[in-house]
């Protein structure tokens, strides 16, 4: 990618809001690895931003809140469910505003092309009372980021970006322009009622932040954001996102008002828009939010029925909700389903775990493939980090004969993510029968494209950094009884570690190490490449 | 090039390099000025399963989904999803699949068979030789240059 104006280019949503990050000169992009927003900060690193993984997305938050308290510019990104644990900051950052643009992606995955549900996040910008802008393709990705830092500055306000898997994973032609009002010069400006969150200042600042997205809306009544085309009368469409384009190729005679600043609406606008057409439908992807919305202001629009609430829009699909048309969905061939790779060190652990009938609580990651033939080997997969709450609830009253064969299985970045308060549970409120908490250790996030963690000790552009030995942390912790092993080290090794383990009746961690098969070559390189450079900087150091 | 949009998926399994194959035809129509839209889930299907990528072109393209029914021509790497993907297909659409590579010169070699395929479809688009070609180059590595090219090549011989 090279970023000179009026520059023609083909890029991808994520890809786009990298450039647009970089042109707005932002600071810090931080956030951790998940479908389909991954690509935003691996593109933001290679153009030269400084791009960091967070262990998890609370912290991301928090460390993109804290440069924006710093007056830099943030950029924080992860995936919809991802915007759950990073909740805690956003509902509160809601009211202490911010200093520097801080613009939080959530990448939603309507569809679930990769995911464990399909939420829409555009609630989010409801409950937690923040801006959100929802671009429809790469070109609207790179000019809304722009546009989301130069609002969240004006109003002091966290700004979303509210992305889908098409809209993140497309790509398409983006006319590089520039970006609104440049970054100020980081510089920190005491705020203590503004953002020290005791009662007696965050009962002002729920008012304060109601004030601002009053100010948003009337706002959003002429931005940039909300454009309407305005053609036939006999129809008029009311869509936000990639639906927009759904939209305009079904019914290309339409009036189409796009609400690109979603989030406060624009209610005048949509009032006029729906007073000028004859025919109003709203097309939206997920929950009926909006048309929820200006029904309850006496707004008469269509809607779509419920079955499209499911799954992505599609040309089709709009089309049948323009057409009021009730067929059943068509029923599509299934595809070959995914699978570990073949000589995956995962494989053996879930083969181990089948052949000793255990009840598995797994969690998220490569791994979760465990549950599918030929290994059927795991009982439950909720969030990041649910393996071990689960794994230890279903110890506390299971009668003993199952308590003993329940196991949490984690891997490496997951435990770094959410697992270490999962551990802290474990030592604090042991089950009577103990319990077994198996670490798959294969030293790269693997399910989202290699990405590293604190567990690799490498940072995101694979550099050295401080790394997190989890057998250290584990016993730190309080549990004494931990193995190492190898998965595919020899027959026996695994079972006969899992066996001893459950045998124990006590708290016990197995670490299962092997780099996954498809990084280990990129691991065994980067590896390389820090020791030659330790090298060389230690015969430097001795001449010196 | 024709003033309509052309709507072409590319389908196979992970690993089997269908998004590369599609963005080079993507990058290729995009060289030719016009305007591009591709599409694909990725994600899960790293790991071996089912994938498939909408590359649409023309003077303006809209939605980056192709509708069923509505593909001008379906590449398939993988012989066993061709009928999962068949659907897409209007009835007059084009089928490129590794058996259309039966009468070619010479082997090809198993990771080059998205770009030989692409060889195939270039006889059907109106896209000049030396812009696939740069296509090819700018979203390949250097060393795999030479390897490509000549499979692409060898698809174009293809009789259909």
């Amino acid at each position: 990618m090279v970023a000179k104006l009026s520059e023609r280019m083909l890029l991808s949503g994520d890809e786009a809001v990298a450039l647009a990050a970089l042109n707005a000169g932002v600071a810090l992009g931080t956030g951790y690895p998940g479908t389909p927003s991954t690509e935003i900060l691996e593109a933001f690193a290679v153009l030269g931003g400084k791009a960091q993984w967070a262990p998890n997305e609370k912290v991301a938050l928090e460390v993109g809140l804290g440069a924006a308290f710093g007056g830099a510019r943030a950029l924080v990104t992860m995936k919809h469910v991802g915007v759950n644990v990073a909740a805690d900051v956003l509902f509160t950052a809601a009211y202490t505003g911010v200093s520097g643009g801080l613009v939080l992606v959530s990448a939603d995955d309507p569809g679930m092309a990769s995911s464990q549900n399909e939420q829409d996040n555009r609630q989010y910008a409801r409950a937690a009372g923040v801006i959100m802008l929802e671009p429809a393709d790469s070109q609207q990705a790179y000019e809304f980021t722009g546009a989301a830092f130069a609002i969240s500055e004006q109003f002091a306000q966290p700004v979303m970006l509210r992305m889908t898997t098409r809209v993140c994973h497309s790509k398409s032609i983006v006319t590089v322009a520039p970006l609104p009002q440049p970054a100020a010069a980081p510089d920190f400006k005491r705020d203590i009622p503004g953002r020290v969150m005791i009662p007696a200042h965050a009962r002002p600042a729920h008012r304060h932040m109601r004030d601002k997205l009053a100010r948003a809306a009337t706002y959003a009544e002429t931005c940039a954001q909300t454009i309407v085309e305005r053609k036939d009368a006999a129809l008029g469409i009311i869509a936000s996102g990639v639906a927009v384009m759904h939209a305009r190729e079904v019914a290309p005679e339409a009036s189409i008002l796009q609400l690109g600043l979603s989030y406060p609406l624009p209610m005048q606008a949509i009032r006029d828009f729906v007073a000028s057409v004859e025919r109003c439908i709203v097309i939206e992807e997920g929950d009926p939010i909006l048309v929820t919305e200006l029904r309850a202001e006496g707004l008469a629009v269509e809607g779509k029925p419920e079955r499209f609430r499911f799954g992505e829009l599609n040309v089709e699909r709009v089309r049948q909700i323009i057409a009021r048309e009730e067929l059943a969905e068509p029923v599509v061939a299934p595809g070959k389903p995914p699978a570990l790779c073949e000589g995956c060190s995962h494989r053996p652990v879930f083969e181990a775990l089948r052949r000793l009938d255990c009840i598995v609580a797994g969690d998220i990651g490569c791994y979760t493939l465990g549950v599918l033939p030929p290994f059927t080997a795991m009982d439950t997969c909720v969030c990041m980090g649910a393996s071990m709450g689960v794994g230890l609830g279903l110890r506390h009253v299971l009668p003993p004969e199952q308590a003993r064969r329940v196991v949490s299985v984690i891997g490496d970045s997951t435990f770094v993510h959410s697992g270490l308060t999962g551990l802290a549970e474990m030592v604090y409120n042991p089950p009577p029968g103990g319990h077994v908490l198996l670490i798959l250790d294969n030293g790269t996030t693997a399910m989202t494209g290699q990405q590293e963690h604190p567990g690799t000790g490498r940072d995101l552009a694979h550099q050295p950094t401080g790394k997190i030995v989890f057998e250290d942390v584990v016993r730190a912790m309080g549990i004494d009884y931990v193995v190492s092993i190898d998965p595919l080290a020899h027959d026996n090794a695994l079972d006969q570690a899992l066996e001893a383990a459950l045998a124990s009746g006590q708290l016990a961690v197995i670490v299962a190490r092997r780099p996954c098969i498809l990084a280990a070559p990129k691991i065994r390189q980067y590896e390389k490449a820090a020791a030659e450079k330790k090298n060389t900087c230690a015969t430097a150091c001795a001449a010196q | 090039m024709a003033s309509k949009v052309i709507n072409v998926v590319v389908a196979g399994l992970g690993g089997q390099g269908v998004v590369k194959a599609s963005d080079i035809l993507a990058d290729a129509a995009f060289r030719c000025g016009l305007d591009v839209k591709k599409s694909e889930i990725h994600g899960m299907s790293q790991r071996g399963g089912s994938v498939a990528s909408d590359v649409r072109f023309g003077p303006h393209v809209y939605s980056p989904m192709i509708p069923a029914g509505q593909a001008d021509c379906l590449i398939v790497v993988a012989p066993d999803q061709v009928e999962v993907n068949r659907h897409v297909l209007k009835a007059s659409g084009i089928l490129v699949s590794p058996e259309s590579l039966a009468t070619v010169p010479g082997k090809i070699q198993a990771k080059s068979v998205n770009v030989a395929l692409l060889g195939v479809l270039s006889n059907v688009l109106e896209i000049p030789l030396e812009t696939w070609e740069a296509a090819i180059c700018a979203n390949l590595a250097e060393k795999h240059h030479r390897l490509n090219l000549e499979a692409f090549h060898q698809g174009r011989q293809a009789t259909a």
